[in-house]
Parts: C-alpha cells; sequence; structure tokens
C-alpha cells in the first residue's frame, strides 16, 4: 500500500471551500484525508512530499476532447492526448464519439475503456454517440451503452436538427439517467457561415454565423429537456444571448448546464485577424461583448464547466484558404494556464475558474473525483500559479499542432500531475 | 348437456338464464362498462367455458342470427376467436376483410357501414387501425356492434378474457397485483386492461422506457416504472406487450437486441415477481423480443388459456348483445 503525505501547500477545493495552507494525505489510490494548516505527524509509513508552496487543487476534468483513435491517430491517440492532458493537469477527460468508426456502439465503448486504461496516463471518460454514425436520425443503445461504461450521450460536433429525434433521445437518456450534452447548432442558420457574422467577417469577406444559430435550437433544447426529465447540458455556449436563455431555464430545472471553451472565454472574433485558421472554431469566436458575457456567466454561476474543446487537426486541413479549413484548435496543455488569465487579470477568483474545472464536470457526469474530499480517487494537481512561460507548438505533447495560444505569453503552470495517487506528469522532481 | 352448459336454456331462448340482463347495445369499450356489468359478463363467460370443452359445441341461443366480422385490419387469432364464439352460438357468420383504403377513410367507413346495415345483420363485429373508428361506425348503423379493436384506443374482449384468465387461475381478482409491460403508448390491449382492473380496484402497473409511456400515464395505472425489475416485484401477474418491431428502428426505441435486455421478461426479472405468479401475451409473440421463449413456453405462462378464454369471452358478448327474441 502507497502512502504518502503532500504538505506544504495552499489547497484550493472548491468542493469544501478550503483556500488555504493545507495537507493531503494520500492512501493506496484514494485521498485518505485532507488537512487545514501544517500536516500533523507523518502517518505511519507514510512518506512526505514537499509541495514547496505550491496550489494543490483537484485534477481539471475536461468534458470536451477530441482524439483521433481509432481511425484517425495521426492526428491524436488516446495516449497521445493522456500525454497532453496530464501535462495540462488534467486527470480525466471526456472523449468525444466523433471518430472512425463513431462510438456508437456498446463494443466500442468497451474498446476505449480498454484501449485508455492500457495506454493512457489519465482517465479518459467515453461518450457515446446519440445517433447512429452521428448521422441523427436513429438513436443508439443507451442502455447497453451506459452498460458498457459511457458516462454521457453525445453527438459531438454534430448537433441534432430534428427536434422528434431530439425529444425521442431525451425521453430514452432520462430513462436510463444518462446526460445528454448536445453542440447546439442550427444547421440551415449556420449555413455556410465559417466565422461569427458581423462587421469584421464582412469586411474579411467571410460568411458569418449569426448568433441566433445558437440560441434558436438551445431554446428548443432547454424546453424539451423539461419536457421529458433529461439531464441536458449544452455543449458550449457562446454569446449573452444563449446566456439569458440558460439563466432562465435554470430557475426551473437543476438538470440543465452547460459549458464553455476556453476559446470563447480567452479570445474573440478579432483573433481571427488575417484569416488565421487556428481561430476557425465551432462555436466561431464572438464579438469582444459576448467573450465579457462569458465571464460574466462564470462569476455569476451560469456557465458550470469550462472546457478545452481539444480538437487535434493535422496542417493537411488546417493550412487552407479560411473557409475551407477545418474548425478545432488542441487546448488540453494550455487550459489550466489560459483560464488562469482571467483570474490574473481580476475577473475571476481562482476558486470560482477551479470549480468550472474539476467540481462542476464531476458532479454533471457524476463522478467521484473533482474534489479533495476522504475517499475520493487521488487525482489532483500541484501548480505555480504565476510561472512565466510562452507557449511553443513544437513543445505540445499532442500529435497536433493547431494551438489557438501559439507564441502567447502564459502565467501559471502544472508542476505534478496525479492521477489514482500515482504521479502521471512532474515539471520538475519535486523531491530534489 | 345441462351439467357441462351455462344455466338458461337456449330452446326457449332464456340465455340470460341467471345473469341480469344486459343494457347495452354495443361493446365498444371497457369505459363504458360499470363494475357489476363487467363482472356479469365475467359471470358469462366463465359459464360459457364448458361449452367449448364438451364434444357437441354447440349453444346455439344466436340461431338465425347474423354476424359479421368486418377486419378492417389485419388479424388471425381475433378474427378466429370470434367467428368460432359465433358458430358455437349458432349465428350465420359472414367474415369480411377489407383493406383500409389510405384516402377518404372516414367516407369509406361511413359507406360500407350503409352497405353492410343494409343487409339487415344482427351484430358487427368491427376492427380498426384508427382510434374511435368503430365507434364512428356503430352511429351509422342498427344492430349492435362490438370492437375488436380500435387504434391505440380499446379492446374490450381482451381485457375481458385476461381478467376471466386471471380470475380461473387465482381464483379471484380482489387484492392482487397486475404488471403490464411494454409498449403501453401503442397497446389497446393496455388500455382496456388497466380500464378494467382499474374499475376494479385492483392494484395496476405499468411497465415502460419513457418513449413508450403515453402522456398523462399517471392517471390510467395505480403505479408507474420504468425499471422491470422494480416493476415486476411481488406481482401476482405479469402481462407482457407485444413490441412492434417497426418500434425498433431508432426511431422510438434503438433495437430489438436492448429492448429485450432491459424489458424483455426472462427468468431472472421473473424471478422479481411473486413465485406463484402468471405471465400473460395477448398474442402474437415476439420470442427473444419481449419475452424469452422459455418463459413463453413455460409452467407459469398462461397464454394458451387466453385464446381459450377468449372464445368464452367473446360468446358472453355475443350472447349478452343479442338476447333471444330481441326484435331490434
Amino acid at each position: 500500500m502507497t502512502r504518502f503525505v503532500v504538505d506544504n501547500v495552499h489547497i484550493v477545493d472548491p468542493a469544501s471551500g478550503h483556500d488555504g495552507p493545507g495537507a493531503l494525505l494520500v492512501e493506496d489510490r484514494v485521498i485518505h484525508d485532507r488537512v487545514a494548516g501544517r500536516a500533523p505527524s507523518l502517518p505511519e509509513g507514510a512518506t512526505r512530499l514537499d509541495g514547496k508552496g505550491l496550489v494543490l487543487a483537484p485534477g481539471l476534468i475536461d468534458m470536451r476532447v477530441f482524439t483521433g483513435e481509432p481511425g484517425r491517430e495521426y492526428r491524436e491517440t488516446l495516449q497521445s492526448a493522456g500525454d497532453a492532458a496530464a501535462a495540462g493537469g488534467v486527470t480525466s477527460f471526456v472523449a468525444m464519439p466523433d471518430t472512425m468508426p463513431v462510438i456508437d456502439d456498446g463494443a466500442l465503448v468497451d474498446f476505449i475503456v480498454r484501449r485508455a486504461k492500457a495506454t493512457a496516463r489519465v482517465n479518459i471518460l467515453p461518450a457515446a454517440a446519440i445517433t447512429r454514425g452521428l448521422e441523427g436520425a436513429e438513436i443508439t443503445e443507451f442502455g447497453l451503452l451506459k452498460e458498457a461504461g459511457a458516462v454521457c450521450l453525445s453527438d459531438g460536433r454534430r448537433s441534432i436538427q430534428s427536434s422528434a429525434l431530439l425529444r425521442t433521445a431525451m425521453s430514452y437518456a432520462a430513462n436510463f439517467d444518462m446526460p445528454i450534452v448536445h453542440h447546439v447548432v442550427d444547421k440551415g442558420l449556420a449555413g455556410e457561415g465559417v466565422m461569427n457574422e458581423g462587421h469584421f467577417a464582412s469586411v474579411l469577406g467571410l460568411k458569418g454565423i449569426p448568433v441566433e444559430a445558437e440560441t434558436i435550437p438551445l431554446a428548443r433544447d432547454l424546453q424539451l429537456a423539461r419536457l421529458t426529465g433529461v439531464r441536458y447540458h449544452a455543449a458550449q455556449v457562446s454569446s449573452a444571448s444563449s446566456l439569458a436563455i440558460m439563466s432562465r431555464a435554470r430557475g426551473e430545472s437543476d438538470r440543465l448546464s452547460c459549458g464553455v471553451s476556453i476559446n470563447n472565454l480567452s479570445l474573440n472574433e478579432n483573433d481571427v485577424g488575417p484569416y488565421r485558421t487556428f481561430f476557425k472554431l465551432s462555436p466561431p469566436l464572438r464579438a469582444e461583448a459576448d467573450r465579457r458575457a462569458m465571464i460574466e456567466g462564470l462569476r455569476d454561476g451560469t456557465i458550470d464547466v469550462i472546457h478545452s474543446d481539444h480538437d487535434p487537426k493535422d496542417s493537411e486541413v488546417k493550412r487552407k484558404p479560411f473557409a475551407e479549413a477545418s474548425d478545432g484548435a488542441v487546448g488540453l496543455e494550455t487550459l489550466l494556464a489560459a483560464a488562469l488569465r482571467l483570474v490574473h487579470s481580476g475577473d475571476v477568483d481562482l476558486v470560482t475558474v477551479l470549480r468550472a474545472l474539476t467540481l462542476r464536470p464531476a458532479e454533471i457526469l457524476r463522478l467521484p473525483s473533482g474534489r479533495l474530499e476522504k475517499g475520493a480517487p487521488a487525482d489532483f494537481i500541484l501548480f505555480d500559479p504565476d510561472y512565466p512561460w510562452q507557449v511553443d507548438e513544437r513543445a505540445l505533447r499532442s500529435r497536433s499542432r493547431n494551438t489557438s495560444f501559439e507564441g502567447a505569453r502564459l502565467a501559471g503552470k502544472v508542476m505534478a500531475t496525479y492521477v489514482a495517487g500515482v504521479e502521471v506528469y512532474s515539471m520538475q522532481d519535486l523531491n530534489a | 348437456m345441462a351439467a357441462t352448459s351455462p344455466s338458461g336454456n337456449p330452446a326457449t331462448g332464456t340465455a340470460g338464464g341467471p345473469f341480469p340482463p344486459f343494457s347495452k347495445r354495443h361493446l365498444l369499450g371497457i369505459a363504458d362498462l360499470n363494475p357489476v356489468e363487467i363482472l356479469s359478463l365475467l359471470d358469462r363467460a366463465e359459464a360459457m367455458i364448458p361449452v367449448s370443452r364438451q364434444e357437441r359445441k354447440s349453444y346455439p341461443t344466436l340461431s338465425g342470427k347474423t354476424q359479421i366480422n368486418l377486419f378492417f385490419e389485419n388479424s388471425t387469432r381475433t378474427q378466429a376467436s370470434f367467428e368460432i364464439a359465433g358458430k358455437r352460438l349458432g349465428a350465420l357468420v359472414v367474415n369480411m376483410s377489407v383493406r383500409t383504403s389510405s384516402v377518404a377513410k372516414g367516407e369509406t367507413l361511413s359507406d360500407t357501414a350503409a352497405t353492410l346495415n343494409a343487409m339487415r345483420p344482427d351484430v358487427i363485429v368491427v376492427r380498426h387501425s384508427a382510434s374511435g373508428a368503430v365507434e364512428l361506425l356503430s352511429q351509422k348503423v342498427s344492430c349492435s356492434v362490438v370492437n375488436a379493436g380500435d387504434g391505440a384506443h380499446e379492446h374490450p374482449t381482451q381485457a375481458l378474457l385476461d381478467a376471466l384468465t386471471i380470475r380461473q387461475h387465482k381464483k379471484r381478482l380482489e387484492g392482487l397485483t397486475v404488471a403490464i409491460c411494454g409498449d403501453i403508448t401503442n397497446s389497446r390491449v393496455a388500455r382496456s386492461n388497466l380500464l378494467l382492473l382499474g374499475a376494479l380496484n385492483i392494484r395496476t402497473r405499468v411497465i415502460a422506457p419513457r418513449n413508450l409511456l403515453p402522456a398523462g400515464v399517471e392517471h390510467m395505472a395505480t403505479e408507474v416504472f420504468t425499471d422491470m425489475r422494480e416493476g415486476l416485484r411481488d406481482a401476482d401477474v405479469v402481462m407482457m406487450l407485444r413490441l412492434q418491431h417497426e418500434r425498433a428502428n431508432g426511431l422510438m426505441i434503438p433495437s430489438t437486441r436492448e429492448y429485450y435486455r432491459f424489458y424483455g421478461l426472462d427468468a431472472e426479472k421473473l424471478a422479481f415477481a411473486k413465485p406463484d405468479a402468471i405471465v400473460m401475451h395477448p398474442g402474437p409473440m415476439n420470442r427473444g423480443v419481449e419475452i424469452d421463449p422459455a418463459i413463453a413456453d413455460g409452467n407459469r405462462s398462461v397464454i394458451t388459456d387466453q385464446v381459450e378464454m377468449g372464445v368464452a369471452v367473446r360468446m358472453a358478448v355475443l350472447d349478452a348483445l343479442l338476447p333471444a327474441g330481441d326484435a331490434r
């Protein structure tokens, strides 16, 4: 049995509200105790790990990560995504079902579970497709998918257009108490748009995606969620209007939640600049007023979750004219540092940011992790919130380099990551 | 014959025997019946059972009467059951299978009703795929009408034969818990059974995935379950419903294999019901979809008894609706 104490740390645990000096006792694979102040005498047989004043927080839980396994391993494998996650302080992530083949069958969920266990350093939680082949036509076997280990249902990048089918899916998901995680886009309204609709897109001569392409399906989804009683998570919202709709709906139900991509919290449409395709995302980067609204939503709790929307794409599909390039950017390794920008700018406090990166995803997915409490898995990170560094795409562990933070100067870095009490990443030897 | 036949004397046309006269002209649904009428029909049906078990299966109270079986929806067993019931009562039975035309259904129905009515039948037994169609037809004819199933609305003789089967096996109805499992939304069998059992204050449970539970189902059954094991716990009677294959196409239910896994009756799930629970199914069964073949053919299954009770119930219904000597 391994038994160790991490002390001389500043603990931030959103679940308990602990925000101050403390120590963590880990026994075997779980948290045995969390204490405030200095650690009491070392328990018998325990080793001591000096935290050197770093912040100790629950490991991050990223609800939206795309990989290339199976089918496009050249973009990302479960192993390489796991390495990137560990370096970014992400101890668990939800793997989206948009692979080849699509994860729409219990046997494929089982493959992801086994493959992740065999190759990845962090916990990989499969999301199973809502519809067969992500085609938006027929629902999958939610009960069998859940039994195989799927933690939620999602059509990934796709959005279900048929309200009738979505109702069926929600009703059936409620039957098995599975959360539906839905990307909200009205395909017809989004049309051939490639970035936020507005003056800037017009100047660039690019077709725009109106905010209503998000608000209309969001309003529909929330009404259907109320009708069916499903646990519903709007995968990502990007506009101020969406938050107003979300805020009104959640007043009536505690089964509704929403997430925001770190990109939509950190960047805006102006970052697209001279047709930079690494800033071509879905939902698109919106106006600065929308970004400010996202921050406000995070602060007031309308937004539950921040995720990386990690979407590895090779240059083949990214180095193209803007309108022809694929959407998506990698983000596992920059997630925490980019989120800390909001803390450094004084917009949001650290506990609030960490809650959206740890506790809320755990609650939505009903995971025992995401908190530093007795009996929880010993998934935690040590980070220096002020450590300055510059993003260099060549240093990324991901197999794809399409980062929207290339060259960015960030403050805050993960020094060590632990999954089930085992160190899976360390920037420097803390025992030295 | 007296020892094995219902009370009353068909020769003198007093088929009512000890039973109070049935005041209704039609049998359109269980909803129209009060508990006294339901129990009276069950008693009549019970008395009819011996007729079909004797060598001369004849109790000709309807001799000289004409019965038309008008089936707009295909059905082998129900139509055969009504035909045999009518013939054992001595009626002239004519079967008409009418394929529903997709155009102008209402008009076709009215026209058909008027045409048949002109032939002066005494009773028309109707099955139609549209809820309410049988009642509509009953308004257009001057004879009695028996609903043999209309859409997802009612199938009254099925509910009566189910109740009779339960009573035969359990020797009582009161105090039992009856669990109905399957596609409640689309089932007329479920609706009629819930109405009948509800009228007699029998504890009912429905078990189905949410997609197959109709809105307001909590007002239709005593309890509603989406977990089959919980729903079956301590049940005395387990009624399985047929899952139409076309509903397992990903639009309502993803597949028959998942349906069977969570809502198919197998030994493991049946173990949650009482040890002496009986298993029922209105037929035709999908073995391996809603029921394990071993259960369907096992010693707790009373499915073939249901078929036998069906004939007795239909004889009783025809006999009750068409008292001999009635001038209608």
